[in-house]
């Protein structure tokens, strides 16, 4: 049995508690590296992580990216979604296809 | 020209073709593979595309909603409020294949903490909390099933894309070194071969001539 948690700021991820996530507040790239090893650790297989937060722990999260489990998920912040996650796919595609594709629906 | 460092007998020549046929065949598959990997890396990122939209709006209202929930009835009250969470989620993880590429599949498992009879779908008091909160918290059980789906999704991208990375990296390898070594190394054998061949025969006809004389 596999667990989901939420990182990110606190305003962010509090709604998320509610329907049962856990949650772990975090604001900066230390934060991350701290908490990330303890829920791979506690079983988690999903994690997700506030586009502000994830965006300064770039790299840190990069790493982990070929490990099936967990699943680290980027979601927007309650300020506004700043595209990230989607930027992030869009260089992941270019990076194994080799081109840039931009889809239009 | 790289010739590889093999015995040059007639014997090295023959495996040499079998394994120049094998790499061959492997080249072709692989090729395949990767062909269909960006397929259904395409088809992935397509989906993606729709997911992230859908959930980022959904989310955006959820957010707004617990805001409002927030402005109107004050943060400790809230966290009073949600200190116990009405369910508590978690996921069983099967797996799926996608030409080779292991894939984890995440099933949601819903406990919630009422009982069936109970009407409400929240678990805290109504006296100090608003309509909002209530909304919020619907908004935010709807968003989970298609977070969850874009978890599962996002994941499969990432595994498929590092898997034609490898796949690409193995074809180039096999079709710009294995193969022109192979085929060099054998057509060095087959001139060497054929350079002792001469050298033996011109070696008999010049003892036959001297046997004549």
């Amino acid at each position: 049995m596999y667990k989901i948690a939420v990182v990110g700021d606190k305003e962010s991820i509090l709604g998320f508690s509610a329907i049962g996530m856990d949650m772990y507040p975090a604001y900066e790239e230390e934060d991350i590296k701290k908490i990330i090893p303890k829920l791979i650790e506690e079983n988690y297989a999903i994690i997700y992580i506030t586009e502000n937060v994830s965006i300064k722990a770039e790299k840190y999260l990069e790493k982990l990216k070929n490990n099936k489990i967990p699943a680290i998920v980027t979601i927007p912040s309650n300020s506004g979604s700043m595209g990230y996650g989607g930027k992030r796919i869009k260089e992941m595609v270019q990076k194994a296809v080799g081109i840039e594709i931009n889809f239009k629906d | 020209m790289a010739v590889l460092n093999v015995n040059l007998t007639r014997i090295e020549s023959i495996n040499m073709k079998k394994s120049l046929k094998t790499a061959q065949r492997g080249h072709k598959l692989l090729k395949d593979k990767l062909d269909e990997l960006v397929k259904k890396l395409l088809e992935l990122v397509r989906e993606n595309q729709k997911l992230r939209k859908k959930t980022d709006e959904m989310l955006q209202n959820a957010y707004q909603n617990f805001m409002l929930a927030k402005a109107v009835i004050g943060e400790q009250y809230i966290e009073e409020a949600l200190v116990i969470p009405n369910q508590s989620v978690s996921v069983d993880i099967s797996e799926k294949s996608i030409m080779s590429v292991k894939i984890p599949e995440f099933n949601f498992k819903k406990l919630t903490n009422l009982n069936d009879e109970e009407e409400s779908k929240v678990l805290y008091g109504f006296a100090y909390t608003t309509s909002e909160l209530d909304k919020a918290i619907e908004n935010f059980s709807e968003v989970s099933e298609s977070l969850l789906e874009l978890a599962q999704n996002e994941k499969a991208i990432e595994l498929i894309s590092a898997e034609i990375e490898k796949t690409r990296r193995r074809v180039n390898a096999i079709e710009n070194v294995t193969i022109p070594n192979y085929i060099d190394t054998i057509k060095y054998i087959g001139l060497k071969l054929s350079e002792d061949e001469r050298a033996s025969t011109s070696r008999l006809m010049k003892i036959k001539e001297m046997l004549v004389k």
